[in-house]
């Protein structure tokens, strides 16, 4: 195998799917690669000054504007007649929800970016806040559960089809637990003439709480009990679906998180899981996950 | 006045910038139109459809993504402009800090506006002298043509290696930005002699990888911050031989950090910024008929403030009247909280009263100028009210 272009001696931590995502996605674009990153987890432990993981050009502004920031790189790119992968790595703090205003103009304004989120599903970075991403009935930090709450009250937002709703030609969710499918994922991107927007699940053994070492098989179990579709829309049409050959129920993936411990005490419980059942039964309906 | 190098035209002023910034030969142009900024980017816009200037602009979601866009141009390597004014600056302000912090030597025309509540398009200073500490530079341009020639001369102070600083281009809002006046309009070659191409020492490029905006510990932070500093007592130097080398290349010098208008023997100098001057300069004009010494000093660097300048130029007045268009709500307002403290520590002990004047686009007449001397010149007898509103409607109070 190469030599990875995310060195080792990052921060993060044991068992993140973060770096695993940042490899695969660099695996598949190689070194000649401009990264553009959000504040986050990602760069609070790749480049402590005066370190830094990145054996790819790398830059990092604000949380918000990491889109825009792409975007003037961009034009400097094509001014210059370079020929070189443009990628935006963020999580989903800065993509669904502070960085929306910007990433909303890159995609509208067309510009040849791969935006992949690595999709941990909270505010990891400040303490695992809800997100716009946050998940039905999950437990964060500002949406505890207690003693009148379930968590968080909404279901996540759809990223994917905003990006859709922009004519992003290119759309994929992938899961690292997939790393051939992400990696041929992000080629395809990198080929596209336009802004191409990869969601990956990304779990957070520190925000979820999962015993480490399970980091793969939650991933796995995201994907297989339909609560993580893997899709992939070019221009604007549904071209692929990863199948579920037999559907595992989400208990089997909720029950391995703390995030959703309080689902599996209460009295509440089988009814809340029932409704995150129906997400599920209403992925794999309408993706036509199971022949 | 070297006429053989450029011509003289009746323009807007927003366009006389346009063409300036055009002589700058950007790479990249990125804003958000908010009034009375508009005139300028359309110019460039224009400017850019016609072929006449060769740079990408691109039309953006807000000024927050436009200050952005041009962080990851320059990182590229690129020369790049903007343009904002009042709200559209205080959306910016998080990237302020950013692009003066990662050093980035981008220019922008300031077109100086209030901010509200409540909601006023006209101009005063709020916006900019607001932003005092963001860590760019302020130069602020009393007339069209200075305002043309301190966007040129910005880019050559910004991308000084010494310097490495962004520069704010103030010009008042309407004022300036609307006027149609006589200018010189830049020649485009001298002003490539001026200003050679920009050539940064460190860009994001594949052959020689490079991590831009890692984060600092309380280990290091200071030190970055210092340097910032340093940066900006370096470009008290350089305003001034820019300044000096504008004025070899295109015969026109109104001072680097500062000018005066009949300061030498003032007895009472008044101390302001911007547009405002034109009307200062003709009450003097009517004040020394009357035999009054008053002076004026006309500051154009705000951000370094030139402390040791000030207290050259000002040691020798007896009262000091300092008129702004901005406040410091709670504590004065920038410029004469800035003077006073310039002065503490020297042995100068002249009293200085402060007016806030002109906020939100009310006029500052020649009859006004004459009422702020006289209450300063009754300062010296013992100061009765060392800040105030000026023309205060209290009648709607």
């Amino acid at each position: 195998m190469e030599k990875s272009l995310l060195a080792p001696g990052h921060r993060a931590c044991a068992g993140c799917a973060m770096p695993t995502t940042i490899r695969l996605v660099l695996d598949a674009a190689g070194p000649n690669t401009i990264v553009v990153s959000p504040t986050g987890c990602l760069e609070v432990t790749t480049t402590p000054f005066p370190e830094s993981a990145w054996c790819v050009p790398w830059i990092h502004s604000l949380f918000e504007n990491a889109s825009a920031v792409a975007s003037g790189v961009e034009v400097m790119l094509k001014r210059r007649g370079k020929d070189t992968n443009l990628i935006v790595i963020g999580g989903d703090g800065s993509t669904f929800d502070i960085g929306m205003g910007s990433n909303s103009g890159m995609f509208e304004r067309g510009h040849k970016i791969l935006y992949v989120c690595y999709d941990n599903e909270a505010y990891m970075n400040t303490g695992v806040q809800r997100s716009g991403s946050t998940p039905f009935c999950v437990n964060t930090t500002t949406t505890p559960s207690g003693r009148q709450s379930q968590g968080n009250p909404r279901p996540k937002k759809d990223m994917p089809a905003i990006a859709l709703a922009h004519r992003v030609p290119y759309v994929a969710t992938a899961s690292i637990a997939f790393p051939v499918d992400l990696r041929r994922k992000v080629k395809k991107a990198l080929q596209t003439d336009g802004p191409s927007y990869i969601q990956v699940n990304a779990p957070c053994i520190t925000g979820w709480t999962f015993n480490a070492g399970t980091m793969v098989e939650l991933a796995r179990l995201a994907v297989d009990s339909g609560l993580w579709p893997l899709t992939e829309y070019v221009d604007g049409e549904l071209v692929g679906v990863k199948k579920v050959r037999r559907p595992k129920p989400v208990q089997e993936y909720l029950k391995l998180q703390g995030r959703y411990k309080h689902l599996f005490k209460g009295a509440q419980g089988p009814d809340l899981l029932g409704k995150i059942q129906a997400i599920a039964d209403a992925n794999i309906a309408k993706y036509k996950l199971v022949d | 006045m070297s006429e053989k190098t450029t011509n003289m035209k009746v323009v807007e002023g927003s366009y006389a910038v346009a063409h300036a910034v055009m002589c700058c030969r950007p790479d990249v142009i990125s804003a958000y139109p908010i009034t009375p900024q508009t005139h300028i980017v359309e110019n460039l816009s224009q400017m850019v459809a016609d072929g006449d200037l060769d740079s990408e602009f691109l039309t953006v979601d807000s000024e927050f993504s436009a200050l952005s866009v041009l962080i990851g141009a320059s990182a590229c390597g690129a020369r790049s402009y903007s343009s904002t004014t009042s709200q559209g600056l205080a959306l910016m302000y998080e990237v302020l800090y950013n692009v003066s912090g990662m050093r980035i030597p981008i220019v922008m025309n300031v077109a100086n506006r209030a901010i509200g509540a409540p909601l006023n398009i006209w101009n005063d200073q709020q916006d900019a002298i607001g932003a005092r500490d963001v860590g760019w530079i302020q130069i602020y341009a009393e007339d069209v043509q200075e305002a043309v020639d301190a966007t040129l001369q910005a880019y050559k102070i910004a991308e000084d290696a010494q310097v490495r600083t962004p520069v704010m281009v103030c010009m008042d809002g309407f004022v300036l930005t609307h006027v149609y006046e006589p200018v010189h309009l830049l020649d485009k070659e001298l002003a490539r002699e001026f200003l050679p191409d920009y050539k940064p020492a460190n860009i994001l490029d594949p052959a020689h990888p490079m991590t831009f905006g890692a984060f600092a510990d309380p280990s290091t932070f200071t030190e970055f911050r210092y340097q910032q500093f340093e940066a900006q007592q370096k470009a008290l130097v350089k305003i001034e031989d820019v300044a000096r080398e504008f004025e070899e290349t295109f015969g026109r010098y109104y001072g680097g950090l500062l000018d005066g208008y009949f300061l030498d023997d003032a007895e009472t100098v008044i101390v302001t910024l911007g547009s405002v001057v034109g009307t200062i300069k003709d009450a003097i004009d009517d004040m020394r008929s009357a035999g009054k010494k008053v002076g004026l000093l006309k500051l154009r660097s705000y951000r370094p403030f030139p402390v040791q300048a000030l207290r050259k130029a000002l040691k020798n007045a007896n009262c000091i009247a300092v008129i702004e268009k901005d406040v410091s709500i709670g504590c004065e307002a920038g410029l004469v909280t800035d003077l006073k403290s310039a002065f503490y520590n020297s042995n100068i002990r002249t009293p200085i009263i402060g007016f806030v004047a002109g906020l939100g686009g009310r006029d500052i007449t020649i009859k006004d100028i004459k009422k702020i001397v006289a209450r300063a010149e009754a300062s010296r007898k013992g100061i009765e009210s060392e800040f105030e509103f000026l023309n205060l409607r209290t009648e709607i109070l």
